[in-house]
């Protein structure tokens, strides 16, 4: 397994849609449109000063998680770096929680103390929301050894950045991951910028699945903007996994439509405005909604509905943030050390 | 009761908790074919096999990370650090993933790990393998740290740290690996928090852990009573949580303290301790608070310059004789 | 619905930003996603998005202008809307939000420390300076066992009170630090305590600048014995004769308030009460705790008072206003059998009383040669406000009062 599976060229999948129900897919877009409603609107309330610290968004890059994710069952776990907010709606934690989270309200997914960057839901199996760049490479291992450990045929989804590939972590994990098989589903969202530096001037390799080949690893390389390309590599990995127990490192090459962060501006200091305006035209809603309707699963009226139906879901995140009470001072000396029952 | 070292000790807490619990096991360097770097480990690859007795590579970040990442789903790692001077290629796991992994998840992942190994100084080690850093564990919140000083506390001590649900940093020392002690025979535990009076006195509490406790601070205890001054020994065996309400009790008797510890004075353990029995026991010093610490340098490697830089039996023997104001 | 356009955060310190360029103008259609507006933040330029769809009504703050986050610098709406409550509402260029409440300064500057010395700083031992230094055990210690911690040698350094000086002066009840004979020949150091060092200086003081002269009257003290016996017969509290002395200088000082004053330098603030100070003894020195208004107190609430008084100076309890704003002060050796004796004027009282012994004496009654006793009372006053005559005026009441007690009673 020396050449990528799948080279870089255009997918044959729409014309079968690889099988899924209608039902899904409709699923799948209202899940997207709503990622990119919420981050629009994260980004609005972060300019307000409601949403506070860092604030990274996922604009651009829904077909990634969505994709993946639903390669998946609801047992698997997910863990991702600090571009978190599209990955937990897509393993469906509950998005007023992420809203209530973000505005620092108790009601958060974990009780206003962990902020963008550190969602977690334990019944979602949604391990976080991690802000230093690679340190939960090794842990997505640790959660796969468990799996392993306990003889289950679970996997573990571990998405990361451009960037982390080259921390030592990322390594590290690599190489133990492939070394004792331990079911993990690596996925480089390479959206070619590590906050401000572009790969070519970070990385020795600019093809980043080659770095699997350090480490004898199953890897993929392809164009995320197609959420069922994503669906189909991803899901080839996933099985690969349950029978084998083998890592897989899957490079996907898509793009964020926002700066690395919101204090980092849309284009201009380190990407032009035409790169950005260039990107925009694949955008993968759009990539997807326009198969969706030339397969004539939906119509423009559908799209228009379902625009409304997700404004309002986003609305009721937001009003229920809103009147949602901060956490109470003695949650300070809260969750520090575990108590035990006994 | 029975005589065993102080590494065998270790080993059968490892070995009657994985026996216990078929969620714990063992990683680190070497602990699995090479039997253990200082064979604490030995012949347990034999009895529990590969699948939980693992060799790591060279990666302590890595292996620390899959070790919470394991922990978060529910089993229960015990890592094993070659020396803890290494743990601080860990560092960021250890204090930004397992300590913090309660808190800011909300309570929804915790992460009950053992992170072990010797820490401090042996013998011409040189800086980067001599250190003693307790206290950059006990700073941060979310970790427990545990510091035996003999066989018996080593064993019940390791058991329970085992069955905590929290991380928890397990200092041992290379040095006291083949010393021997008693151990009492059939399943016991210590209680991680508690400390033990080793020696009741009445002129002044010493306050010491570890090594430096065993070595040194109670070898100074035997020449003061020579000279007829009556110590009492205090070893507190957790550093975090500590038990202060042992230590405030004492120096409310003998009006005076002396604490004797392997690591840097700045922001050391003893550091806090002086804070807490001041605040709590103002009324009842009647001199200030004396620390014997290894001197605020990097540990040479000319055995004479080590020396000169660890607590030693003479330094300890003088600040106890400054705080009972005898020359 | 008209809608404010606000300075947004554009970055995590960001406080207020510089409207760099309007892309659009005033009257403009704008649709809701169209760049409006560059604006530059603490870190970046970045570009501003309208969130609503309408027409650009009004721009508030022009390019170049600066406005902290939160603040209108637009107004959207539909053409024609009436948008004036969106102007007025907004707090413009005032404070920020107050829930992002961040710093005035931008990132904080990284403050540069002078390298620490290499061997581990030892603190320098500070010189003497007059303060008391007791261990915090030393000062529990004095205070359960009443000790005045003034008068205890140290001997930890610095001079240290420590606990073993608290039980060297609990057993040996000297204050010499050691308990045992000093050895012939030698000499030793004792470093003056606080107190000693504060009667040094007030007594030089008085010495050099104020002029004494000192007077000296004989009391016929049987009548005043007489008086005492009747007095302790019927009350339980003990009168003693400090408390009638005390009696008769505060009602002759009542007349004669030139020696009841107070020198200012260039005036005299005669007192018309008396705050008699009464010397007590300690182990290292002497403190004067007050009796307030003596002139309008009973020789039983003086004596009642000067028990507490002199008990809490002992164990050195008394409260400032209790040893500080005497108008004279009475100094009594007799009980070591001194027949008189001149004191110190303490400053600023203008005279003192020494009060020496009763003695048994003959003494001439009515021709014939008796048995009497008699006390010699002596009046150190200072020249600079009172003249002799009046000194002895005031000696002369004095020596009439306490001849007749009686008089000491309050008859009003």
């Amino acid at each position: 397994m020396n050449e990528p599976i799948t080279a870089l060229k255009q997918p044959k999948t729409h014309s079968r849609l690889l099988g899924l129900s209608k039902e899904t897919l409709l699923a799948w877009y209202d899940e997207m449109l709503l990622s990119r409603r919420f981050e629009e609107k994260c980004a609005q309330l972060y300019q307000m000063g409601q949403i506070g610290g860092f604030c990274h968004l996922y604009n651009g890059q829904e077909a990634v998680a969505t994709g993946s994710i639903h390669a998946g069952n609801p047992d698997d776990y997910v863990i991702t770096a600090y571009r978190d907010h599209g990955p937990a709606i897509s393993k469906g934690v509950d998005p007023k929680a992420i809203m209530a989270e973000l505005l620092q309200k108790y009601t958060g997914t974990t009780k206003g103390k962990g902020g963008s960057m550190h969602l977690f839901d334990k019944q979602k199996n949604f391990l976080g929301g991690h802000a230093i760049v690679g340190a939960h490479i090794p842990l997505a291992a640790g959660v796969a050894f468990a799996i392993k450990y306990r003889n289950e045929r679970k996997v573990c989804f571990c998405y990361m950045g451009d960037g982390a590939t080259n921390i030592g972590s990322f390594h590290e994990a690599l190489n133990m991951a492939s070394l004792w098989k331990l079911p993990v589903i690596y996925v480089i969202e390479n959206n070619r910028y590590g906050m401000g530096t572009s790969v070519e001037r970070a990385s020795a390799v600019e093809d980043l699945w080659k770095k699997a080949l350090a480490y004898d690893m199953r890897h993929d390389v392809l164009e995320g903007h197609d959420v069922l390309e994503v669906y189909r590599a991803a899901k080839a990995a996933v099985e690969h996994a349950r029978k084998t127990y083998e890592p897989s490192l899957l490079e996907i090459r898509t793009y964020r439509y926002r700066g690395h962060s919101q204090s980092d501006p849309v284009h201009g200091h380190y990407r032009t405005k035409e790169e950005v305006e260039e990107e925009r035209k694949r955008d993968p809603l759009t990539m997807f909604s326009d198969t969706l309707k030339a397969e004539k699963i939906i119509n423009d009226e559908y799209l228009e509905i379902a625009e409304k139906r997700i404004k309002r879901i986003v609305e009721e995140c937001v009003q229920f943030a809103e009147s949602s009470p901060l956490p109470p001072a003695e949650e300070l000396y809260k969750d520090v050390y575990f108590e035990s029952e006994e | 009761m029975s005589t065993v070292s102080m590494r065998e000790a270790l080993r059968q807490a490892i070995d009657e908790e994985m026996a216990r619990d078929e969620r714990v096991f063992l990683m680190g360097e070497e602990v699995a074919q090479y039997q253990g770097a200082y064979k604490v480990s030995q012949g347990l690859l034999q009895k529990y096999g590969e699948k939980r007795i693992l060799d790591t590579p060279i990666a302590e970040a890595g292996f620390a990370g899959i070790g919470v990442g394991a922990a978060m789903v529910g089993l229960r790692p015990i890592v094993e650090f070659m020396t803890w001077n290494f743990s601080l290629v860990a560092y960021d796991q250890i204090v930004n993933n397992a300590a913090k992994m309660l808190s800011m998840s909300g309570g929804n992942f915790h992460v009950p790990i053992v992170f072990r190994g010797p820490g401090g100084a042996a013998h011409n080690l040189g800086a980067t393998h001599s250190q003693a850093l307790e206290s950059i564990y006990a700073h941060i919140p979310g970790l427990k740290v545990v510091m035996p000083s003999n066989c018996e506390d080593a064993k019940g001590l390791l058991k329970t740290s085992i069955r905590d649900e929290n991380p928890v940093i397990f200092i041992e020392s290379e040095v006291m690996y083949g010393e021997k002690g008693e151990i009492p025979d059939g399943e016991y535990t210590i209680p991680l928090g508690v400390g033990k009076i080793r020696r009741e006195g009445k002129d002044v509490t010493i306050v010491s852990w570890s090594k430096t406790l065993a070595h040194v601070t109670t070898k100074a205890v035997d020449q003061l009573a020579l000279e007829g001054i009556d110590v009492e020994l205090i070893d507190p065996r957790t550093i975090k949580p500590m038990d202060m309400d042992l230590i405030v009790e004492s120096v409310k008797k003998t009006n005076r303290m002396v604490i004797v510890e392997e690591g840097w004075p700045f922001a050391g353990v003893g550091a806090q301790i002086s804070h807490d029995v001041m605040k709590r026991a103002f009324d009842y010093l009647d001199a200030p608070i004396e620390r014997v610490t290894q001197e605020d340098v990097p540990l040479p490697y000319a055995h004479n310059l080590e020396l000169a830089s660890l607590p030693s039996v003479e330094k300890v023997v003088r600040a106890v004789k400054n705080v009972l104001y005898v020359s | 619905m008209a809608v404010a356009v606000k300075m947004p955060k554009l970055s995590d310190t960001m406080t207020e930003g510089v409207i760099l360029k309007w892309l659009r103008n005033e009257g403009d259609k704008i649709k809701q996603g169209d760049i409006i507006v560059e604006i530059e933040s603490d870190k970046a330029d970045m570009e501003l998005e309208a969130f609503d769809t309408g027409v650009l009504r009004k721009i508030v703050v022009p390019a170049g202008g600066k406005a902290p986050i939160g603040s209108l610098i637009a107004v959207i709406g539909e053409a024609g809307e009436d948008i004036s409550s969106i102007l007025q509402a907004a707090p413009a260029p005032a404070k920020a939000e107050p829930q992002r409440s961040s710093s005035p300064e931008p990132a904080p500057r990284a403050v540069s420390v002078a390298a620490p010395a290499p061997v581990f700083p030892q603190p320098v031992e500070q010189p003497i300076d007059g303060r008391l230094k007791a261990s915090p055990l030393a000062k529990r210690l004095a205070t359960e066992h009443r000790l005045n911690l003034q008068s205890i040698p140290g001997s930890g350094p610095l001079g240290r009170v420590i606990k073993r000086d608290i039980e060297a002066a609990l057993s040996g009840k000297t204050s010499s630090r050691s308990p045992i004979a000093v050895k012939p020949g030698t000499t030793e150091e004792v470093i003056l305590s606080p107190i000693r060092k504060t009667i040094a200086a007030r007594m030089a003081e008085s010495k050099q600048t104020a002029p004494h002269f000192y007077v000296t009257i004989e009391i016929d003290m049987e009548p005043a014995m007489a008086f005492r016996t009747q007095l302790n017969n019927v009350f339980e509290a003990k009168i003693s004769f400090t408390d009638i002395i005390a009696k008769g200088c505060a009602s002759a000082l009542m007349l004669h308030p030139q020696v009841n004053g107070t020198f200012l330098g260039d005036k005299v603030r005669r007192h018309h009460y008396v705050h008699i100070g009464v010397a007590v003894a300690l182990e290292d020195g002497l403190v004067t705790p007050i009796v307030r208004n003596c002139e309008q107190k009973g020789i039983g609430i003086i004596n009642q008072e000067l028990r507490d008084l002199v008990d809490r100076a002992r164990t050195r309890k008394l409260k400032p206003d209790e040893y500080q704003g005497a108008t004279f002060t009475i100094s009594n050796l007799g009980m070591f059998g001194v027949d008189e004796f001149a004191a110190i004027v303490n400053p600023p009282e203008s005279a003192i009383l020494a009060v020496g012994a009763i003695v048994e004496k003959p003494v001439v009654k009515n021709g014939q040669i008796a048995v009497g006793h008699t006390m010699r009372v002596t009046l150190s006053s200072d020249h600079r406000i009172i003249d002799g005559v009046i000194a002895a005026k005031f000696l002369q009441d004095l020596k009439k009062m306490i001849e007749n007690p009686a008089s000491l009673v309050s008859i009003t």
